[in-house]
């Protein structure tokens, strides 16, 4: 023991530089680098351990404190029967009785449909917008107040427009899902656009390259990662927006279950609903993030 | 066309407005290139070398003057002029080919085939001694072999000018003079006429067939220049016990450390 100590002290004496960058790696892992051997399936199991555990124990606290809330407050239900409860609407989530009774499984694809056709209009005209915007200064000029104007507006007050213009619900919410998505898109699409390396801009110059080669050779590969970046915040609000926008039209998706389980007063449902929303909101997001690493490329300093 | 006057630089001047207000960065530059020369520009840093680069590149235009390059004037970049970048300027996400075929494919795309195109990328890699290297990424190859494929990506356009921003200049001293010996190799061969910025005394004289000598900035300009007298093809190994060899150096070297010995409020 006496010996691992004295060891790791020393190399941290010699090594100063590796000091901080070492801070965002595990502590093992620094440790090992600074000479202090552990057995290798001690480190795995450290390791699995330490990736594991904290989130086990986030969520056991806050089962903790649902199950405090709920022995206090009787209308709100334990974890235990909404567990229960989650498993009953879980074992048959593809049923149909009726246009306002389906399963939970048709609600949560019905929301998603919504997301992906207004996500992916906001996409389609977002994107080239932002290109535009990001290689015309004279775009920029002309766009950029309306955005700063449009931008902090909530979707949902454009919802009524969208009634106004569709007369029906759905085409409405997923005008208002289009509208949330759009400019996370065209900012980021155009920021990433103005910070293409200069380098690049320059080669593309001296080649004389055509404008669309620029667009697929430097603009589109190096703007890639920022766009990727404004599609998963697009994403993120998006699936905030459709459960309020659904909750306001009604018909079938996940934000009007929650509201027609609210008239019920089936809080079980209700709770079962936000942690659905929660888990799907995490998978496409990290969905997206995994797309966006594979597409990142690394700078290749000299 | 004269060949005698291939470059002409007359009167250039290059004033740049800065926050600060304006800055003179080159006065009255006077320069003739012949076609084949080798010529390099040498001065401290900040003296307007790569200034008057990017002017013969075209990348910006000159406040006042004239610059010619066969006969015409230069309004922009082009690909007869090619560049190689001082930090390469290589497209990450292209192959070694990739990037060189860019340039191919924008110089020949209309007038020859496909096949024709891929022969001559291989062919500027293979001038480069990259052909192994082709299919990789740059991120996945050294700096030397990097700048070689920005070399094999201008000579590929069969330019009639080279032009080099310290091309060799992120390098360690090793892969520098061997890619030297490739540059003279290559220069040869090609019969390229090169304008190639440097801070290097040793590389200057070896390379050049003159070495323009940049006086400090501000209101820099040509303070000297070296007819380079050594024939070539030129040795290293031989050149470095060669009393004219010594001497341009000397001369160089003198006019950098004593004529225009940097000012010492700059130096610290």
């Amino acid at each position: 023991m006496n010996a691992t100590l004295e060891s790791s002290t020393h190399s941290a004496a010699a090594l100063p530089s590796t000091g901080g960058r070492a801070h965002q790696r595990p502590r093992s892992e620094r440790l090992a680098s600074q000479g202090v051997r552990f057995s290798k399936r001690k480190a795995r199991m450290r390791g699995l351990a330490l990736a594991v555990l904290p989130p086990l124990f986030g969520l056991a606290l806050l089962v903790l404190a649902w199950h405090i809330i709920a022995l206090r407050n009787p209308g709100i239900p334990t974890p235990r029967v909404t567990w229960d409860e989650a498993l009953r609407l879980f074992s048959d989530p593809f049923y149909r009785k009726g246009p306002n009774d389906q399963g939970i499984g048709w609600n949560i694809l019905a929301s998603l449909k919504r997301v992906a056709v207004g996500f992916g209009m906001a996409a389609a005209a977002g994107i080239p917008l932002g290109f535009l915007i990001g290689r015309f200064k004279f775009l920029a000029g002309m766009f950029n107040p309306v955005i700063s104007l449009l931008k902090p507006v909530s979707p949902l007050a454009w919802l009524p427009i969208g009634l106004l213009v569709f007369k029906a619900a759905d085409p409405a919410a997923i005008w208002s899902i289009f509208i949330c998505s759009i400019w996370p898109m065209i900012i980021n699409t155009a920021a990433g656009v103005r910070r293409v390396p200069q380098d690049y801009m320059n080669v593309a110059r001296v080649l004389n390259l055509s404008e669309w080669k620029v667009f697929t050779k430097i603009l589109l590969p190096s703007v890639l990662p920022y766009m990727l970046t404004g599609v998963r915040l697009a994403i993120g609000t998006a699936w905030l927006v459709i459960v309020a926008a659904e909750m306001l039209t009604g018909g079938v998706g996940i934000g009007f279950w929650v509201w027609d389980e609210w008239n019920n007063l089936n809080v079980p449902h209700i709770i079962v609903a936000i942690g659905v929303i929660g888990v799907v909101g995490l998978v496409l997001e990290q969905a997206l993030v995994a797309l966006a690493r594979s597409f990142t490329y690394e700078e290749t300093g000299s | 066309m004269g060949t005698s006057k291939f470059i002409e630089v007359q009167h250039a001047e290059m004033v740049f407005e800065t926050k600060k207000g304006s800055f003179h960065a080159l006065a009255n530059v006077n320069l003739t290139v012949a076609q084949g020369e080798f010529i390099t520009l040498i001065g401290h840093s900040g003296c307007g070398k790569s200034t008057l680069l990017n002017l013969l590149a075209g990348l910006s235009t000159a406040t006042d003057g004239v610059l010619i390059c066969a006969g015409r004037e230069i309004a922009g970049p082009s690909p007869e002029r090619a560049v190689v970048f001082q930090n390469h300027s290589l497209l990450p996400w292209l192959s070694c080919f990739q990037n060189v075929h860019l340039a191919v494919e924008r110089v020949f795309g209309a007038r020859e085939s496909a096949s024709r195109m891929r022969e001559r990328t291989a062919a500027a890699l293979a001038l480069v001694g990259l052909s192994s290297a082709s299919a990789k990424r740059p991120n996945e190859i050294s700096g030397g072999m990097k700048q070689r494929v920005g070399i094999a990506r201008a000579l590929s356009m069969e330019p009639k000018v080279l032009l080099m921003d310290e091309p060799f200049g992120a390098l360690d001293a090793l892969t520098r003079a061997h890619l030297q010996d490739e540059l003279l190799r290559i220069v040869a061969a090609t019969g390229s006429t090169v304008v190639m910025v440097t801070h290097d005394v040793d590389e200057a004289v070896l390379l050049s067939d003159r070495i323009v000598m940049m006086s400090n900035g501000p209101a820099a300009t040509i303070g000297n220049i070296v007819q380079v007298r050594l024939a070539r093809p030129r040795v290293r190994l031989a050149l470095s016990h060669d009393e004219l060899y010594i001497e341009y150096r000397a001369r160089v070297l003198e006019f950098l450390y004593e004529r225009q010995a940097r000012p010492v409020r700059e130096a610290a």
